[in-house]
């Protein structure tokens, strides 16, 4: 055996080692480390901010909250519940929403760097939303109802063309094929929002928003929104666990083994596309989370996608609290879009990745 | 019993295919053989519902292209020539997704399945290496636990894709051994696309000789391995070719070459 082959295996034995080794952590994490990570981390973010709250006020305002207490006048709990909380709330399913779908995309392509942005999706969403808004569609009393059909409907449009450029031009749908598409179809939205930036006027004003990202501002109907959402298409999604395992094998020999292959894909392309473009009609472009949290939980509980979902849901939502937190404290009073701040930490982390698959390939 | 009837298959303009007929009855095994481009591997994806075809393809008297994916893989397992996993799954858990159409997402217990994955981890001698990472298997390996996924799916029918054709010699004898053992064990049938004739000879009870997408011979082994017939569908005396190829080569111990 050459030394480079050797050198290949020890690492991967490394890497199977250390699955092996996580995989008694990893159960104890999932039934009562998760949920405390969420509890802790929640709390941490509701307390933190421009206007710091102490943590056993904060839990006393919204234990109070919860059990139906009026707090008139107190600053601190207008802050903390018609703020803070519902941002917070919004941050952590965002995150769950987009690391789910980072999760699910990277199962179905059998391709580790497939995530909303890479793809496209994340930017055809946002063009949708723009459209809604610049042509003034809208239900009403429903008012995120116009943006969010949109996105969605841009969203898949996006999806379905992304891969079928990919797989006219490399039928095997090579990783390099799809992100390479996936960056010239981001470059072509980005030039047709920058299009409709210039012809707008003032009704688009805050259309930095749309492609930085941001959950500022949300509210509870937002809230209410994405969990609805996420409750009914996390749950599909979660449902196809055992058909993403198999596709792991490739699409033929997943179809040899009784998996319909057509349905899973539509499903999974489907109810993906809903979940971002409701997420970017609520967030804006939120790029990375998806990328990011699927490759170190895979490295934590391993590749099976009954534990990869669900633990990608969870870190994911905690990792974008914590991006949100810095968004907001870092440079206080001045606020960083959440966009800018999962892009940076999300570029360096998909160069990272870029460079372990090349040296795995060589 | 497995039978095609009248199958044709089109690449756009081209006929890679064209009024293919056979029959493959239980305990058989049916090689089909030809030169590149005959369309062996084409019949065997038509067959296995890869791609589409014109004509019939029928198990048990049953349209095998108006079964479900689940119910057809309760009656044929497909070994392809090669493969690529996408994350790192353990040799155990790809043997199990052989399992897949006999688990609904609400059943739990498969216990008839996990003995069947056992005896293929254990037949397929891969006991030492179930926990392994599948991203770092040698082809043999690899291929070997694609062929005990195949035999946990537990179909009567097994189609395979020129499954050796990589692999050295050691690994070839113990797949084709595996594969003879497990036929006939309950009389179960294979169709096989095989580009070694003399393996094709040994291990088939029947052959298909193919050229142009077109059968040219059928019927047992001995009667399609003719030295005429290999001749018209390889434009060449295979016979004489295998005979110089296996003539004594080496003069006992002085190495001499006697060719």
């Amino acid at each position: 055996m050459s030394k480079t082959s050797k050198t290949i295996d020890k690492s991967l034995t490394l890497k199977k080692d250390a699955q092996g080794r996580f995989s008694g952590n990893a159960r104890f994490l999932r039934i009562a480390g998760f949920p405390l990570l969420v509890l802790v981390s929640v709390l941490v973010c509701i307390a933190l901010g421009s206007v710091p709250v102490s943590f056993s006020k904060t839990a006393s305002i919204l234990w109070g909250a919860i059990k139906g207490q009026i707090f008139t006048g107190d600053v601190e709990a207008t802050i903390i519940l018609t703020v803070r909380v519902p941002r917070v709330l919004s941050v952590l399913l965002a995150g769950a929403a987009l690391s789910l779908c980072g999760a699910a995309m990277q199962g179905l392509l059998r391709n580790p760097l497939a995530d909303g942005a890479t793809l496209g999706v994340s930017s055809g969403a946002s063009l949708g939303a723009m459209l809604a808004i610049l042509l003034g569609v809208s239900l009403p009393g429903v008012p995120l109802a116009g943006s969010a059909a949109f996105a969605v409907l841009f969203a898949f449009l996006s999806l379905v063309m992304v891969l079928s450029l990919a797989f006219a031009l490399d039928r095997s749908l090579a990783t390099s094929t799809i992100i390479l598409i996936g960056v010239i179809y981001t470059m072509f939205i980005g030039s047709l929002m920058s299009l409709l930036i210039a012809f707008s006027g003032t009704k688009l004003r805050s259309i930095t928003f749309w492609t930085l990202g941001s959950l500022s501002g949300t509210n509870y109907t937002d809230v209410l929104f994405l969990l609805v959402t996420l409750v009914l298409c996390g749950g599909v999604l979660l449902n196809q666990s055992r058909e993403l395992d198999v596709f792991a094998i490739g699409e033929e020999n997943a179809h040899n083994v009784g998996v319909s292959v057509r349905r899973v894909k539509l499903t999974v392309m489907v109810f993906v596309s809903v979940l971002i473009g409701v997420t970017v009609s609520v967030g804006g472009t939120i790029a990375f989370v998806g990328l990011v949290i699927p490759h170190i939980v895979r490295f934590i509980v391993g590749p099976s996608h009954k534990r990869l979902l669900p633990s990608s849901m969870i870190l994911g939502g905690v990792f974008l609290l914590y991006c949100d937190l810095l968004a907001r404290t870092i440079l206080s009073p001045i606020e960083l879009p959440l966009g800018v701040v999962t892009s940076l930490i999300g570029a360096a982390f998909f160069i990272v990745i870029l460079a372990r698959s090349r040296r795995k390939a060589a | 019993m497995l039978r095609v009837q009248n199958l044709g298959v089109a690449y756009k303009e081209y006929e890679a295919v064209r009024d293919v007929n056979f029959a493959l009855c239980p305990g058989e095994w049916l090689m089909l053989v030809g030169p590149n481009g005959a369309g062996k591997s084409t019949i065997i994806k038509a067959v296995s519902q890869s791609l589409k075809y014109k004509g019939e393809v029928t198990l048990d008297g049953q349209d095998i292209s108006k079964l479900h994916a689940r119910q057809l893989a309760k009656k044929m397992a497909v070994l392809q020539q090669s493969h690529a996993v996408g994350y790192a799954f353990t040799v155990e858990q790809l043997v199990r997704f052989g399992r897949y159409a006999y688990k609904s997402a609400f059943s739990r217990v498969d216990t008839q399945g996990e003995r069947l994955v056992e005896e293929a981890i254990d037949v397929c001698g891969l006991s030492r290496i179930r926990h392994q990472n599948v991203l770092i298997l040698s082809g043999g390996e690899l291929q070997r636990a694609f062929l005990a996924q195949a035999f946990a799916q537990d179909a009567p029918l097994l189609l395979l894709d020129e499954p050796a054709s990589h692999l050295d010699m050691a690994y070839q004898q113990t797949l084709f051994e595996l594969v003879e053992t497990w036929r006939r064990h309950d009389k179960r049938s294979v169709l096989s696309v095989v580009h070694d004739v003399q393996m094709a000879r040994r291990y088939g009870t029947h052959a298909l000789l193919l050229k142009d997408g077109r059968v040219t011979a059928s019927g047992a082994v001995d009667d399609v391995f003719t030295r005429e017939k290999l001749q018209t569908v390889y434009g060449m005396d295979v016979n004489a070719w295998l005979s110089w190829l296996h003539a004594p080569w080496l003069d006992g111990q002085t190495g001499t070459h006697s060719v």
